[in-house]
């Protein structure tokens, strides 16, 4: 009961600060805005039909990835922010276990992340992305997934380094290639050699192939696979994080 | 601040236990070796020159900072072994400010009662109480960082006492706290100390606060215990009373040799004498100074067994911390 309190009182306070700064939120909105309709629509007008679809409507699944990848790494920044300005001490020193603290930022993170995926899905309406409402609840639920994952991952990042600049050094190591071998931006299938094989160990792949399947309908892999892959690759990243949280 | 607190039924009268608890810093051990042991219902004192060691021994004691060797309990459980009891068990209001800037002040009250598992029906009750204490009803709905820094510290400290916690530490608690705010946090906190038998660890830079709430001071320096016992026996073995006078001629030599004289120190040309008692030896010492301008007395105070045990002058660089020059000592 007291840990679930605790969790809670953490995520609460995640998600009042991220309500509260509002440069945050828009932020995290234009990018993806860019990457469709700057990005999209720009090749799109180059590049035929994808897989039967639009450019523009093809990288839709990919750009809602990468704003989940994008925004639930960085949010590991913020672990190092709390510490430096000692707010982190008073969580630390709380009777909840670390994995309860972990859990909180977690959810915050994801949070976050999810609070732009359903700004995304709204504009994926309007540019005649096929969504029903079970498709919505499925890509909601993948998503939800892919940014527990990646926000594991910065929260472990965040928790092992003590600068601000140098986890953006870390994460940029992390992040590009993870975004640039997942499908995101192009179909997998057509690479060949070592490409192919980089974006077949790389976790996002299978991310971006589920939603890209629960959206689009185009599926690289079987959507079993794609799940039971970014889950296990959660509970990894998880488990490392709550190792970090008790090392702190 | 004697009384016997009421609130103590505990079999383990010993709350807090450190045995050859050391913390090393690269060559400096900014905590050496200590062994120290507090009980249950005392308000305890650390006191000590910047860079003493007492944030790193407060910093272990509450798990935040792991020792480099040697063993501690609090409220019975293993500092190391069994952190999470520890925290249980135990209240901190930390020197350097960690309230958190972002929410309001009722709100970082709030997700501490959440986080310490204070019952919810007391929850509110509990706000209202420690918000009253500290005088910050009015703006506990502004964000923190529109507060000045005293009111920041308030709201610590409000934070840090609000759970009732058995062992409370507290880590320069009255820096830079108006007169009033302090009498009131200091009647709350040794009513809790004896009404709930709360055991208060306090570290401050001020004598007169030491000297009029802990049943007992411990003396650091260097990460050692210098001397350990309560302010009146303090007091009365090492300083006794103050005599200051100005002698015409001045000549120390036969003063020396009195054995009431615990100590002469000559400043600005004035003498300054620790006697043990003064009432009675004070006639006697005044044939041994020939022909005085001044004379004025006074009993010792914390103050002067501080100063006796750790040096007059503010050491050079020691309150950066002290780094260099214990770098350079070893
Ligand atoms: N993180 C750290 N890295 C290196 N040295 C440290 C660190 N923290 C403390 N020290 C050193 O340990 C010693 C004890 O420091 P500590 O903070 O415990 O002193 P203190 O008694 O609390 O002093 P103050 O009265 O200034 O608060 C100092 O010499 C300090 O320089
Ligand atoms: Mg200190």
């Amino acid at each position: 009961m007291s840990e679930i309190e605790g969790i809670y009182a953490i995520w609460l306070r995640e998600a009042k600060i991220y309500m509260r700064e509002k440069e945050r939120v828009i932020s995290s909105i234009v990018s993806p805005l860019l990457w469709i309709f700057a990005f999209g629509a720009g090749v799109g007008s180059t590049v035929e039909t994808v897989q039967g679809y639009s450019y523009q409507i093809f990288i839709y699944p990919g750009v809602v990835v990468m704003t989940v990848l994008f925004a639930s790494l960085f949010y590991g920044v913020y672990i190092i922010w709390d510490r430096k300005l000692d707010f982190l001490k008073e969580v630390l020193v709380a009777p909840v276990s670390r994995a309860s603290v972990f859990a909180g930022k977690a959810l915050g993170g994801a949070t976050d992340s999810m609070i732009q995926v359903v700004f995304l899905l709204i504009i994926g309406l309007f540019i005649s992305v096929p969504l029903t409402p079970i498709v919505i609840i499925k890509a909601f639920l993948m998503l939800l997934l892919i940014s527990i994952a990646m926000v594991s991952i910065g929260l472990v990042i965040g928790a092992n380094l003590k600068s601000p600049e140098g986890f953006t050094l870390v994460i940029n190591f992390v992040m590009w290639p993870m975004f640039f071998f997942s499908g995101a931006l192009f179909p997998v299938s057509n690479l060949s050699g070592w490409l192919s094989a980089v974006t077949f160990i790389n976790p996002l792949t299978y991310g971006v192939d589920a939603v890209r399947g629960i959206i689009l309908g185009t599926h690289q892999f079987p959507i079993f696979l794609d799940v039971a892959v970014m889950l296990l690759f959660s509970l990894i990243a998880m488990g490392i994080g709550v190792l970090s949280f008790r090392r702190m | 601040m004697n009384t016997k607190p009421e609130g103590c039924f505990s079999e383990e009268p010993v709350v807090i236990k450190t045995e050859a608890l050391t913390r090393k810093y690269g060559k400096i051990s900014a905590v050496d070796s200590m062994n120290l042991e507090v009980k249950e219902g005392e308000i305890f004192g650390l006191l000590g020159p910047n860079g003493a060691g007492k944030t790193t021994l407060i910093s272990m004691l509450c798990t935040i900072l792991k020792p480099t060797s040697g063993r501690a309990s609090v409220n019975g459980f293993d500092i190391v072994k069994e952190p999470g009891k520890v925290r249980k068990s135990i209240g901190i209001v930390f020197q350097a400010p960690s309230v958190d800037d972002l929410l309001t002040g009722r709100e970082n009250l709030q997700m501490h009662n959440l986080l310490f598992g204070v019952p919810r029906e007391i929850r509110k009750q509990r706000i209202h109480e420690v918000l009253s204490i500290v005088n910050l009803e009015k703006r506990a709905d502004d964000l923190v960082n529109t507060y000045s820094g005293g009111m920041r510290r308030r709201l610590e400290l409000a934070r840090g006492i609000m759970h009732h916690p058995k062992i409370l530490f507290l880590d320069e608690p009255t820096l830079g706290l108006d007169p009033q705010t302090r009498e009131h946090i200091w009647e709350y906190i040794s009513d809790l100390a004896v009404k709930e038998c709360m055991t208060v660890m306090l570290t401050t830079h001020y004598m007169e606060e030491a000297e009029s709430l802990c049943d007992r001071v411990a003396i650091i320096d260097y990460g050692k215990i210098v001397v350990l016992d309560s302010p009146s026996e303090l007091k009365n073995q090492i300083v006794g009373d103050v005599v200051k006078l100005k002698q015409r001629t001045p000549d120390t030599e036969a003063l020396k040799k009195l054995e009431y004289v615990r100590k002469i120190e000559v400043k600005d040309g004035l003498l300054y004498l620790s006697i043990k008692d003064a009432s009675k030896h004070l006639q006697d010492l005044l044939t041994h100074t020939g022909s005085i301008d001044f004379v004025e007395v006074r009993s010792g105070t914390l103050n002067d067994v501080f100063m006796h045990y750790t040096g007059r002058e503010i050491r050079e660089g020691e309150a950066e911390g002290g780094f260099w020059e214990r770098m350079m000592k070893k």
